[in-house]
């Protein structure tokens, strides 16, 4: 692994601030070049109204609930293992939803209106339960994270973090019944999403977990101890298994109603989207990971379990685009039994590719969330620190 | 038939509502129930304009009936007259983000060959989706079952767009110059067919209605069973896109 000379080290680290401000940066001016000109600038059109800057987005938003769970574990269900990496579970929890949530506003027709949004809530959208449950989630972790560092706080980060636990449930909850409460398009409106999407939080908030934590180890020339990456991966092992089973279920069930089956043939089969699906989501952010997490020549080994880990956030970001950009692409069936077609392209199958300002502001919210956490670490020092006698004497690492 | 589900019930919504739509408060209905009756009378009546600083009423729901048996292939007069009425005249390079308001559907039946012509534009639904799932309100149903977005809180989040199941609604790509000034509309903004709100308060015929030379398209109050329309619809086969969904649209179909 890399390990910086000590003596460039500080050097290194404002070198990385800078490229994570700088990739910010421009994501924020390609917002205000969309701005200015409208989304004619940009791949979206009137039938796939959300594309790229709405999958990273998503992304980020849904993993940042997940990447709590390691916290989650610690606080709320009395894991020792996973205490110490609570608060840089806060951390990049706050950072990533960051850098979500600045995609997404950004990207709207009025950003200029994020006043507009705040004040006026609709309760019966899910949009508008979001409004109030992210920066809701930003309070609960703020004090969440005081109740741990700070030592006369420590007895309320029991509850602090169940509080946020709960919380952050709701919240992917809502997440995913942004899509759920969809009646008009085949490739939502299902309950199960919002299950789906929690459990999807797990896997890819723990993947970022594994993967910063072991840049930060890398960093400091440490390594992290054996049975600690074997619990970690494990863990991840079962989230990848889940979300595979749960996709599997959603397809199954669309396809088994013959309203559906021309849509599943779409995305699954007949497509720019079922490479994405089958090569993208199953084999790279599923059944690969899963190999290199179960086989014993790779499931010991940090940096194949890190490997591991990417390839999950990689599959997610295929995921998303399928279910997304995929979901939109195919048409309306507004005359179920009819071929149809308009000036309006409908039933037509529409393709998107992102413009330069869209890919930009994509990068930008990650750049938000990359800068957040590097000065983070450096300024918090929440590199996990693990004492093994605790461990030990907790039953922790004897399996 | 319609229950009342505006957001007008809201007095900040209604408020808005009555800045973007010229119309005034709910309460009215409350308070000077005399008055309300004589409003709606008016309104019954279709052709008359509704008074300034009277509520539009939840006794009168309009819409439209259209007759896909008269409507000819390549006649594109509804749309024209609807652009124009409405200033929609940008052109685009990427014609998929043009905004239509209204646009001519063909429809072959796939076992028999069969092919039907129709206009197609927001169907005004009583329980309309863009309505429950848009994050500031800017999607409102009038009281009188109109569905608008209000200019200045839609934030361009497109949810309303995801939720249509009917590809109703247009998203404004690009900057505007020269508009109606009856019809603000808004880069950034989502917007859809107003059923003409500007004409129909004023006691007129929604423009793609006036300007068929087939007489496909009929207007009126769907709740008063004296008016053309509703006996139209109660004595020929009508059809609700979509009706599964059970959204209840404003706009019905004949002869599909």
């Amino acid at each position: 692994m890399f390990t910086p000379n000590p003596r460039h080290e500080e050097g290194l680290f404002y070198l990385l601030a800078a490229i994570g401000g700088l990739v910010s940066a421009v994501g924020v001016a390609a917002a205000l070049y969309m701005e200015h000109f409208g989304h004619v600038v940009t791949g979206m059109n009137n039938q796939i109204v959300w594309g790229l800057p709405h999958v990273f987005a998503i992304f980020l938003i849904v993993a940042a609930s997940g990447v709590l769970n390691v916290a989650s574990m610690g606080s709320v269900f009395g894991r020792v293992l996973y205490k110490p990496r609570a608060p840089l579970s806060g951390l990049l929890g706050l950072a990533m939803m960051s850098g979500g949530l600045a995609v997404i506003m950004l990207d709207l027709g009025r950003a200029d209106r994020a006043m507009v949004a705040a004040t006026h809530v609709n309760l019966t959208s899910v949009f508008g339960w979001n409004m109030i449950l992210y920066p809701v989630f930003y309070a609960f972790v703020a004090v969440y994270l005081w109740t741990m560092m700070e030592r006369r706080m420590n007895p309320y980060s029991k509850v602090a973090g169940l509080a946020t636990f709960i919380w952050r449930v709701v919240l992917t909850s809502g997440t995913g019944s942004i899509f759920a409460f969809l009646v008009a398009r085949q490739a939502y409106g299902s309950a199960l999403l919002a299950p789906m999407f929690i459990i999807m939080s797990f896997s890819w908030g723990l993947a970022v977990f594994i993967v910063v934590q072991a840049t930060m180890y890398a960093w400091n020339g440490m390594s992290l101890p054996p049975l600690i990456l074997k619990r970690l991966k494990n863990l991840l092992a079962t989230f990848v298994a889940a979300v595979l089973y749960l996709t599997a279920v959603l397809h199954l069930v669309n396809a088994y109603f013959a309203k559906n089956i021309a849509f599943e043939f779409f995305i699954l089969f007949d497509s720019e989207f079922a490479g994405a699906f089958w090569i993208g989501q199953v084999l790279i952010g599923s059944l690969l990971p899963l190999a290199l997490l179960f086989h014993p020549a790779t499931r010991t080994k940090a940096l194949w379990v890190n490997i591991a880990a990417l390839l999950v956030i990689i599959g997610a970001y295929f995921q998303l685009h399928v279910f997304i950009v995929g979901g939109q692409a195919f048409p309306l069936d507004i005359f179920p039994g009819y071929e149809v077609k308009s000036s309006f392209f409908d039933g037509a199958v529409d393709h998107y590719s992102a413009s330069l300002p869209e890919i930009l502001l994509a990068f930008g919210g990650l750049g938000i969330a990359f800068t957040m956490t590097t000065i983070g670490v450096r300024v918090l020092h929440f590199l996990p620190q693990d004492d093994l006698a605790d461990l030990e004497a907790a039953g922790s690492i004897t399996d | 038939m319609t229950a009342p589900q505006s957001p007008d019930s809201n007095p900040r919504r209604a408020f808005i509502a009555a800045a973007g739509a010229g119309v005034a408060g709910l309460g009215f209905t409350a308070i000077a129930p005399g008055l309300h009756l004589m409003a709606v009378g008016e309104a019954n009546a279709a052709t008359d304009a509704r008074k300034a600083g009277t509520a539009a009423s939840s006794k009168v729901r309009w819409g439209l009936l259209i007759d896909a048996g008269k409507c000819v292939p390549g006649c594109t007069k509804c749309i024209d007259a609807c652009h124009t009425e409405n200033g929609v005249t940008e052109k685009l390079p990427d014609p998929r983000q043009n905004s239509q308001w209204i646009r001519k559907i063909e429809l072959v039946e796939r076992r028999t060959g069969h092919v039907t012509q129709l206009p197609m534009m927001c169907q005004h639904c009583a329980n309309p989706p863009c309505v429950d799932v848009c994050p500031t309100g800017a999607s409102m149903k009038r009281a009188d079952g109109i569905v608008l977005v209000d200019r200045h809180t839609c934030i361009g989040c497109r949810y309303c767009m995801m939720a249509c199941p009917y590809k109703a609604r247009s998203f404004v790509h690009t900057p505007l110059h020269e508009q109606n000034p009856e019809v603000p509309r808004g880069q950034g903004c989502v917007e859809a067919c107003t059923l003409c709100v500007h004409r129909v308060d004023k006691g007129q015929q929604p423009a793609c209605v006036e300007s068929c030379p087939e007489g496909a398209m009929m207007f009126g109050d769907l709740n008063d069973p004296a008016s053309p329309i509703a006996k139209r619809i109660a004595s020929v086969p009508t059809t609700q896109v979509r009706a599964d969904l059970r959204l209840d649209p404003g706009v019905r179909y004949q002869g599909i």
